[in-house]
């Protein structure tokens, strides 16, 4: 215990029980120091359940749970001074300011107060909210209280930020400060685990991620595993080239790595590939004497995995 | 595979009083800038001030006659009104209730609970510094009572009260204290097992008016039960009156009469079931001395400590095991 591990956060056979129901199921779950990781997942899938047992607030039924080297159920203050938490619905005290809200924080966390004082100066600064600072919270909007709740992970200084669904609520531009918030988190080689429903954001800003389902980690890996697992092939590159249609089908189902060639009508080919295949397509189209108008590549798609997999997973409990 | 939990020897790192003053700040401060605690303030001072002024102005012909006038502005009333005590026996579990009724459950309405549980403290700060604030703002009111009180007296009697008198009404803070811990400690309760707030102090409430309204009259029959009369005898109405009178003690108002009496009127020798509005038709006789008066109060006094921390032990156990999410 105690020693520095490669994970920051690791997990054996993690479950939680209620009563009977199990909503948590022997998970094991490593996060690996400076990454960012993703957990997916329907409702009721034990995402925060998970997220909760991770920073103790609520006890394992069985199973180990290691953060940081500790373990938060015998260490539950070490693990909470060097965890910032954004809960998935952040509350503030409306009738105190912005920095009256920080301060109680910081002192909860035994801070000096004028290291304090500088601290939320700075965190203030940095999420936008300094303007305010001394402004009620009761007539801060959903992304301005966000906002502060990220205010209240920075004074912490924490190693490693969870945050539950926390872009949920905001709109479009408010969530793209944020998803550039945790890659500047991330630059500071803070680990960062996030939940979330909104699958391109997490592809955006995820190295990895988890595919919660029932209480168990169904898929992990980079979004490039997942779809090799669940598409069998990320890649969609499309060519348009003139020619003999056979003659450049054939060339390009011959390369290395294309998994299915479709024409899809007037000169134009689809391949499912399990790379991006441009380069090599564009030397087929010419080898087999066709002439090249266009190549464009969609990559892996979480939404994608994402619907194929629970589709697959529903097949599977039909039949 | 899974180690077997080491919970059972279960040692927490830590004080779990961490983080206990900041809570303790917060609320206080919390309490002191609410406009329910200023108007239940105004109302209580201008309670205090009137009954002790109507109370001065009875005893200002008995100046020079009785060695304890000051405890009489505490405990002479003027018709209709009640003396200040009985008032007191009111207000102070209003007071205390609306001081915790929302303690817990308004944490979890305003979705700070997680946020302030993810901070590096045990849940044990958070609720027992919540409950001392409540506490210390509760000593804060009475303690300003008191003041002016004594103030008032010094005006309208013209003369100082004596060393006995100020001892005497300092125990009587005590006990009106505690008799608001065991209030703000039930109400925390309640606010720990209702998510509503208005559900939480109408339960205070109904408890309150409970134990004011409705138990003397359970307490006599369920008397009759347990020591029934029979063939008539001296000895079972006296073993009747004793049970009626265990059985009236339960009531947190009832401890705080005796004591009430039993400190502030010295005459006072033996304590029954006095209400706190009837404290003036109290036995009368010589003296006795404060030592005495605290041994007859002890039990009262302890009474109302014992169920202030057995109800804050209530709510401690039930607060561990919530779940941060509900
Ligand atoms: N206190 C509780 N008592 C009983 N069941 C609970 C309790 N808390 C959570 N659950 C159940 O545990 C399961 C997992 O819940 P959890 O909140 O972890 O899911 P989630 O993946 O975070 O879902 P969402 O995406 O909706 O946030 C749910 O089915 C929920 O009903
Ligand atoms: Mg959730």
């Amino acid at each position: 215990m105690g020693k520095q591990s490669e994970f920051v956060i690791e997990t054996r056979q993690l479950t939680k029980k209620y009563g009977d129901f199990v909503a948590v199921d022997k998970l094991n779950l490593r996060v690996r120091r400076g990454e960012v990781f993703g957990v997916l997942g329907p409702n009721g899938a034990g995402k925060t359940t998970t997220i909760l047992m991770l920073l103790g607030l609520t006890d394992p039924t069985e199973g180990d749970v290691r953060v940081l080297g500790l373990d938060p159920t015998r260490r539950p203050l070490s693990v909470k001074s060097r965890v910032g938490y954004l809960p998935d619905q952040v509350g503030f005290y409306d009738e105190l300011t912005a920095r009256e809200n920080l301060i109680y924080t910081a002192k909860l966390n035994g801070l000096p107060r004028q290291e304090a004082y500088r601290r939320i100066d700075e965190a203030l600064e940095q999420v936008g909210l300094a303007h305010v600072a001394d402004q009620r919270v009761g007539t801060f909007s959903r992304g301005m209280r966000q906002r502060l709740g990220v205010a209240e992970i920075l004074i912490k200084q924490p190693q490693l930020v969870i945050m539950d669904e926390p872009t949920q609520g905001l709109d479009p531009e408010a969530s793209r400060e944020f998803l550039d918030f945790i890659r500047q988190l991330k630059q500071q080689k803070i680990t960062i685990l996030l939940s979330s429903h909104l699958l391109y954001q997490v592809q955006a800003v995820c190295d990895r991620v988890g595919l919660f389902y029932r209480g168990r980690m169904a898929l992990e890996g980079t979004v490039q595993d997942l779809a090799k697992k669940v598409l069998g092939s990320g890649y969609r590159v499309f060519v348009e080239a003139r020619g003999d249609r056979d003659a450049i089908q054939k060339a390009l189902m011959a390369l290395e790595g294309a998994s299915e060639v479709r024409s899809v009508g007037n000169n134009r080919y689809e391949i499912a590939a399990t790379q991006d295949l441009r380069p090599e397509a564009a030397k087929a189209v010419i080898q087999a004497g066709g002439k090249l108008f266009s190549l464009a590549v969609e990559e892996p798609n979480l939404e994608e995995i994402y619907a194929r997999y629970f589709k697959e997973v529903e097949h599977g409990e039909a039949a | 595979m899974a180690k077997p939990r080491e919970q059972a020897i279960r040692i927490r790192e830590g004080s779990p009083w961490t983080g206990l003053w900041a809570v303790v700040g917060k609320e206080m401060a919390d309490h002191l800038t609410s406009a329910r605690m200023h108007i239940l303030e105004l109302i209580i001072l201008l309670t205090a001030a009137g009954t002790v002024f109507a109370a001065s102005e009875n005893l200002r012909t008995t100046v020079g006659q009785d060695r304890f006038l000051f405890l009489r502005l505490f405990t002479t009333g003027r018709d209709p009104l009640p003396a200040l005590v009985g008032f007191l026996g009111f207000l102070i579990p209003l007071i205390a209730i609306a001081l915790a009724f929302d303690s817990v459950n308004g944490e979890f309405n305003r979705r700070t609970m997680s946020r302030l549980l993810a901070q590096p403290i045990y849940r044990d700060a958070l609720l027992f510094g919540k409950f001392l604030a409540g506490l210390f703002t509760l000593s804060l009111v009475l303690s300003v009572i008191w003041l002016l009180i004594i103030g008032m007296g010094i005006l309208r009697l013209g003369l100082p009260p004596s060393t006995e008198e100020v001892l005497r009404s300092l125990v009587y803070l005590v006990v009106a204290i505690f008799y608001g811990g065991v209030w703000l400690a039930l109400a925390m309760v309640f606010s720990i097992v209702f998510r509503q707030p208005a559900t939480a102090a109408l339960a205070s409430i109904a408890v309150w008016l409970f134990f004011i309204a409705f138990w003397g009259f359970i307490a006599s029959s369920l008397a009759l039960v347990i020591s029934p009369v029979r063939y008539g005898f001296l000895e079972e109405f006296a073993r009747l009156a004793q049970t009626e009178l265990y059985l009236a003690r339960i009531a947190p108002n009832t401890l705080y009469g005796e004591a009430t009496i039993g400190i502030l009127q010295p005459e006072t020798r033996s304590l029954g079931v006095v209400l706190p509005t009837q404290l003036q038709g109290a036995i009368l006789g010589s003296p006795l001395p404060l030592s005495q008066s605290l041994a007859l109060i002890w039990p009262q006094l302890t009474g109302l400590i014992a169920a202030t921390l057995l109800l804050f032990a209530l709510g401690y156990v039930l607060f561990q095991r919530q779940e941060v999410r509900a």
